[in-house]
C-alpha cells in the first residue's frame, strides 16, 4: 500500500451519538492542523490557559465524572488530584497509547484520523497537572500512527501551541511521542513508565504509585488516549454538561471497538447507557450478526473480561435490560456479569469454539507475561499448555478442575493485573461453557478439524455431554 | 508503630516492612522469601512466596486489604494486623507459589550442588506436595558458559533477580542480565561472556537455588559432608571474613557468612572465594552454627549427642532377629512369642 | 542461554545519526537511556530490519549505557529481530478476532504459496511469515503487518497481489 492511500479514511462511520470524540471525524482533512483548527480545534487550550487555573480544569474533569477509558474505569479527575504537587519535583503527563488488549482498536482510530484532538487534550491536561514535559507512549506496531503524531506535534508547535510561554500565558510544555517495541504489558502504567525509561517492561511494585514516583521518580499521571481526548470537550463546555450524558456513574460517551461475527465491525462512539441489544442489532451500530448464524457469546470489554453466554447478553440475571455502562455490564458479578473494560466488544456466533478461543486468549497472555513474578510467569504457560491439549484432543477429565485451580492460584497473587487478565477468561469459559470442555475431552475425534463447530455447532452435539436429562 | 503478626505484637520504626517486622519477632511467623534480600536495594516482590494477609490496614484505616500482600515490600502501618502462618489463605497461596516454582524446575536435587542449602528445597519441604499435577514437557534452556568460576544452570533458576542486583550494586560493569521475557526469561550475558569482575562470586551466595554454583566446588562433596568453619584473612579487597567448608584438612569451598535467612553478613571478593583453598591462608575461628532444621546439621557440631538412637532401632533389631530365626529354623525353632511377633510385624509391614 | 551469532555490516549514516540525536533531545540530558527504544527502531530499519550484537553494542556506545542494558531490552520486545529475517515479513495477527475471520487458513495459504513454514525465510530471503499477537485491528480482520503498515480485510486474492507487489518492488516498508 502506498503512503498516499492511507491518508484517506478507510473506515466510514456515522451514528447519532458521535458527539464528543468523533463529532468531526468525517470532515474532510480533519487530520491536518488547518482543518482541525478551522473546525474549532485548540479552543480549549485558549480557554484553559487564558481563563482557568490548573485547579479549575481539574475541578471540571472531576465534575464530569469522566472515568479512565483504558479499562480500569478509575475517575480521571480523582487520579489527577493525587499527583504530588508539594515535592517541587517536575511533573509529567504520559498518555497511554499502548493499546493492545485483544478486541480493542479505538485509540488507534482516534490518533490516526484526528490526531490533533489528542494533542489538544494533552496540552490542556498537562496544564491542569502542572506538567512541562509530557509524552505519548504508543505501541511499536502503530509505527505509521507514531509518524502521524510526530508530524501533528510539529504542526502544533509551529502554530504556537507547544513550547515556551504558550499564548503568552507563561506556561511551557514540551510534548513528544515515544514508540514501544512490542509488548502488551507496557499498557500497564508502571511497565509503560519503565519502558519509557528505556528498560524492559517489568511492572513496578506499588506503592509508590506514579502520582508520587513515576517517570524518572517524578510525580506522573498516566491516562489512556480516549480519556485525554475527552478533556477538550469538557473544558470547552463543562464538566456538568458531560455528566448529563450517560447513566449514574457512567457519564459521557465511550468508544467501542466492535469485532467478530457482526455485520458492521469498527469503532463507535456511544452514549453510555445505550442498551446492548440496540448496540448489537440497530443498523446505526453493529447491524446484527454477519451471517444468519445465531449469537453464541460475547466479550464486552477486551479479552481479559469474562465472556458471557447468549442468555446473559441482552438481559442481566435479574431480568433487567443489559446496558452499555460500567455498572450494568458488571451486574451479577463474575457469576453472571462481565465488565465494560476497554470497550473491546467481540461477538461470537455458533461456529466459534469457546475452548479454542480460551486457548487463544491464554496463548496471548502467556506470550505477553513479563516473567517477573512466579504465578504469572509459570501459571500462564501452564494454562496455555493444558488448554492446547484439550483443544487438540488430548484432554483428561481432571483437566477442567486443574484449569480452574491454576487460574484461581494466579488471580490476585501477582504484581500487576496481567495475572488476573489471564485468569478471568479461563474462569468465565469454564463457568459458562463447561459442557464444551467436556465435549472436547470425551470426543477427541470430533474436534480434530480446527473449524469443528462450523459444520456441526455445539448445540447439535450438546446432548452428548449434557448433564440435564430430558 | 505497633504491628501485630499472628497475634504477636512488636514496636517498629516507620519504614519497616512486614517481613522485617516478622523477622524481628522470629519463629514461625516469618514468611519464606525467595527473592527478597535485605542487602540488595530494590529486591523483593517478585517470587510471591512471602504473601501475607493484612486483616487490619492500620489504626487510622482499619479496613482489611482485599488482596494478599507481598510482605517484603509492604510497609507496616501503626495498628496493622497481619496473618501469616495462621491464615489458611496465606498457606494456600504459599502452596500455590511453591507449585508454580516447581512445575518447570528440573527437580535434579540428587546431582545439584545446592542440595542441602537450597531455599527451594526448604520451601517445598514446608509447602510442597509429593505429587505433581504438571504433565506437560518442562521448559529447558541451552546451557551457557559464563566463565571459569561460576556454573550457570538456567533450568533451576527462579528469576529472583538477586544476581543481577549484585552485579549492578557491587560492580560497575554488569555484563549479565535477564534476557527474553515471560517463562522464557533467562539469566544470560547474551554473548557467552565470562563474568569476571572482582565481586562476581557473590552471585553464587545470593542465588537461592542451584542456578549459580561455585565451579571450583563442583561435584566435590555434598554440602552436608563438609564441616563449615568461620575463618578470616587479611584482604585488601573485602572484609576477608568467610566461611570455609572443609573435608578433613582440605578447604573445598569458601563462601560468605550466612545468617539464619541465608543472607550473607558481608559480601566477599573473588580472591578470597576462589583462590585461597589452603588452610594456611586462613585464621580459623571455630565451627559455624546452623539453624536446627538444616540438613547440614548432620555433620556439624552445634549439638552434642551423648547417645545416637534411631527411633525405629528397636524394631530393626527385632526384625533382624526374626530373619535370623527364619533362616535357621531347624536348630532354633520359633517360640509362641516369636510367632506372635512375626505376625505383628507382618501386619505393620 | 547460548545464542547463535550472526554478523552484519554496520553503517551509521549521518542522516541516521542526526535522527538519533533528535530522538535523544526528547529527553532530559541525564536520561539518555529513555531514547533506547525509538533509537533501536531507527537503527534496525536502517540495517535490514535486524540487530546484531555488534550493532547493539554500537547503540550502547552512542547512548552511553552498558551493552547488557541494550540486550535486555532487545530480547524483551518482540519487534526487535536478533537474526537476519525475510525482507518482506508478513506478520499475521493470530489472536481471537482475527481467527474468527479465518486468519489461520489464510496463514496456511500464504505459507503454501511461498513454500515455507512459519518463522522461516524463503530461500531468496525475500519473504517470511510470522504469527504475532493482537495488532489492534480486530474490526478489520483478518489482517497483518507488513513493514510499518497494516494490511487489512485480507483475502487470498489480496495475499496474491501483495506477494506480486513485493516482487515488483512496489511495497513501501518504512515511512521515513
Amino acid at each position: 500500500m502506498l503512503i498516499a492511500e492511507i491518508t484517506k479514511s478507510r473506515y466510514t462511520i456515522n451514528n447519532m451519538s458521535q458527539k464528543i470524540l468523533l463529532d468531526k471525524i468525517n470532515v474532510p482533512g480533519i487530520k491536518t492542523y488547518e482543518v482541525y483548527r478551522k473546525e474549532g480545534g485548540y479552543t480549549s487550550v485558549e480557554k484553559a490557559l487564558k481563563k482557568l487555573t490548573p485547579d479549575e480544569v481539574v475541578e471540571e474533569v472531576k465534575t464530569s465524572g469522566l472515568r479512565g477509558r483504558g479499562g480500569a474505569g478509575f475517575p480521571a479527575g480523582m487520579k489527577w488530584s493525587f499527583i504530588d504537587k508539594k515535592s517541587g519535583k517536575p511533573r509529567h503527563l504520559v498518555c497511554n497509547a499502548d493499546e493492545s488488549e485483544p478486541g480493542t482498536f479505538k485509540d488507534r482510530f482516534l490518533m490516526e484520523y484526528i490526531p490533533h484532538l489528542l494533542i489538544e487534550g494533552m496540552i490542556v491536561s498537562s496544564y491542569a497537572l502542572g506538567a512541562n514535559l509530557s509524552y505519548i507512549y504508543i505501541r511499536g506496531e502503530y509505527m505509521w500512527v507514531y509518524k502521524i503524531l510526530e508530524r501533528a506535534i510539529a504542526e502544533a508547535k509551529a502554530a504556537g501551541w507547544l513550547g515556551k510561554n504558550i499564548l503568552g500565558s507563561g506556561y511551557d510544555l514540551d510534548l513528544y511521542v515515544q514508540i514501544g517495541g512490542g509488548a502488551y504489558i507496557c499498557g500497564e502504567e508502571t511497565a509503560l513508565i519503565e519502558s519509557l525509561e528505556g528498560k524492559r517492561g517489568n511492572p513496578r511494585i506499588k506503592p509508590p504509585f506514579p502520582a508520587v514516583s513515576g517517570l524518572w521518580a517524578n510525580p506522573t499521571v498516566v491516562n489512556n488516549v480516549e480519556t485525554i481526548a475527552a478533556v477538550p470537550w469538557i473544558v470547552n463546555n463543562s464538566g456538568a454538561d458531560y455528566a448529563k450524558i450517560g447513566i449514574g456513574r457512567s457519564t459521557g460517551t465511550k468508544l467501542i471497538s466492535a469485532s467478530g461475527n457482526i455485520k458492521k465491525p469498527g469503532v463507535y462512539e456511544i452514549d453510555l447507557g445505550l442498551s446492548v441489544y440496540e448496540f448489537m442489532n440497530s443498523d446505526e451500530y453493529l447491524g446484527g450478526m454477519s451471517t444468519d448464524r445465531p449469537l453464541k457469546a460475547f466479550v464486552p470489554g477486551g479479552s481479559s473480561v469474562p465472556i458471557l453466554p447468549a442468555h446473559l447478553i441482552y438481559k442481566t440475571a435479574a431480568g433487567e435490560d443489559r446496558l452499555m455502562t460500567y455498572e450494568s455490564l458488571s451486574d451479577g458479578g463474575f457469576a453472571t456479569g462481565s465488565m465494560l473494560g476497554s470497550g473491546g466488544f467481540i461477538v461470537y456466533d455458533d461456529r466459534a469454539c469457546i475452548v479454542r478461543n480460551t486457548w487463544n486468549f491464554s496463548r496471548f497472555y502467556h506470550h505477553e507475561s513479563c516473567g517477573q513474578c512466579s504465578p504469572c510467569r509459570e501459571g500462564t504457560g501452564w494454562l496455555e499448555k493444558v488448554l492446547h491439549r484439550i483443544e487438540n484432543g488430548h484432554g483428561r477429565e481432571e483437566d477442567i478442575e486443574l484449569l480452574w485451580s491454576i487460574q484461581s492460584k494466579i488471580e490476585g497473587n501477582t504484581i500487576c493485573p496481567l495475572g488476573d487478565a489471564a485468569a478471568w477468561p479461563v474462569a468465565a469459559a469454564i463457568r459458562h461453557f463447561k459442557e464444551e470442555f467436556e465435549y472436547h475431552i470425551r470426543f477427541p475425534e470430533k474436534i480434530k478439524n480446527r473449524d469443528h463447530f462450523v459444520a456441526e455447532p455445539f448445540e447439535k452435539v450438546r446432548h452428548l455431554v449434557s448433564n440435564v436429562t430430558v | 508503630m505497633k504491628v501485630t503478626i499472628d497475634g504477636q505484637s512488636i514496636e517498629v520504626e516507620p519504614g519497616t516492612t512486614i517481613l522485617q517486622a516478622a523477622r524481628m519477632i522470629g519463629g514461625e511467623v516469618v514468611p519464606p522469601a525467595m527473592c527478597y534480600y535485605s542487602k540488595l536495594k530494590g529486591s523483593g516482590g517478585k517470587c510471591r512466596c512471602c504473601l501475607v494477609e493484612v486483616s487490619k490496614g492500620s489504626e487510622a484505616d482499619p479496613r482489611p486489604m482485599p488482596k494478599l500482600m507481598a510482605s517484603c515490600v509492604t510497609g507496616c502501618m501503626d495498628g496493622m494486623e497481619v496473618n501469616s502462618k495462621s491464615s489458611e489463605r496465606v498457606q494456600e497461596a504459599r502452596k500455590s507459589v511453591t507449585e508454580f516454582l516447581l512445575i518447570n524446575h528440573p527437580l535434579d536435587c540428587p546431582i545439584c550442588d545446592q542440595a542441602g542449602e537450597c531455599d527451594l528445597q526448604n520451601l517445598s519441604f514446608e509447602h510442597g506436595k509429593s505429587k505433581t499435577r504438571f504433565i506437560e514437557e518442562k521448559r529447558t534452556f541451552e546451557p551457557e558458559d559464563i566463565g571459569p568460576n561460576i556454573q550457570l544452570h538456567m533450568n533451576r533458576c527462579i528469576l529472583c533477580y538477586r544476581c543481577v542486583m549484585v552485579a549492578d550494586q557491587l560492580t560497575d560493569n554488569r555484563v549479565h542480565g535477564v534476557m527474553d521475557r515471560g517463562d522464557h526469561s533467562n539469566i544470560s550475558t547474551c554473548i557467552s561472556k565470562a563474568i569476571d569482575n572482582e565481586f562476581s562470586g557473590n552471585m553464587i551466595d545470593v542465588c537461592p537455588v542451584g542456578a549459580l554454583t561455585d565451579k571450583t566446588f563442583r561435584f566435590k562433596s555434598r554440602v552436608w559432608f563438609n564441616k563449615p568453619y568461620n575463618a578470616h584473612r587479611n584482604c585488601d579487597k573485602c572484609c576477608g571474613k568467610t566461611t570455609v567448608w572443609m573435608f578433613g584438612d582440605e578447604i573445598q569451598r569458601v563462601t560468605g557468612r550466612k545468617d539464619e535467612y541465608h543472607e550473607v553478613e558481608e559480601f566477599i571478593c573473588n580472591e578470597c572465594r576462589f583462590d585461597h583453598k589452603d588452610p594456611k591462608d586462613w585464621v580459623i575461628e571455630g565451627p559455624r552454627k546452623f539453624e536446627k532444621d538444616s540438613v547440614i546439621n548432620q555433620n556439624n557440631y552445634t549439638r552434642k549427642l551423648d547417645k545416637v538412637e534411631i527411633a525405629t532401632e528397636k524394631n530393626i533389631l527385632l526384625g533382624r532377629e526374626v530373619d535370623r530365626k527364619k533362616i535357621s529354623m531347624k536348630t532354633t525353632p520359633l517360640t509362641e512369642e516369636d510367632i506372635i511377633n512375626q505376625k505383628n510385624l507382618g501386619n505393620h509391614g | 542461554m547460548e545464542r547463535k551469532h550472526y554478523t552484519q555490516q554496520i553503517n551509521i549514516t549521518d542522516a541516521l545519526m542526526a535522527r538519533i540525536n533528535e530522538l535523544l533531545s526528547h529527553y532530559p540530558s541525564d536520561k539518555r537511556k529513555s531514547a533506547l527504544l525509538p533509537i533501536l527502531h531507527e537503527v534496525q530499519d536502517a540495517h535490514d530490519n535486524w540487530l546484531s550484537i555488534e550493532l547493539q553494542d554500537k547503540v550502547a556506545e552512542i547512548i552511553g549505557i552498558k551493552p547488557v542494558e541494550v540486550y535486555e531490552v532487545v530480547t524483551f520486545y518482540t519487534m526487535f529481530n536478533q537474526r537476519p529475517i525475510g525482507k518482506y515479513m508478513f506478520e499475521f495477527c493470530q489472536t481471537s478476532p482475527c481467527c474468527l475471520n479465518g486468519v489461520e487458513n489464510l496463514m496456511d495459504y500464504t505459507c503454501n504459496k511461498l513454500g515455507v513454514k512459519v518463522g522461516e525465510p524463503t530461500a531468496d530471503g525475500m519473504f517470511e511469515v510470522r504469527g504475532v499477537e493482537c495488532l489492534g485491528a480486530c474490526g478489520y480482520a483478518p489482517m497483518m503487518q507488513l513493514g510499518d503498515f497494516y494490511q487489512e480485510h485480507l483475502t487470498e486474492e489480496k495475499i496474491d497481489q501483495l506477494i506480486a507487489d513485493c516482487r515488483d518492488n512496489k511495497i513501501t516498508l518504512h515511512d521515513k
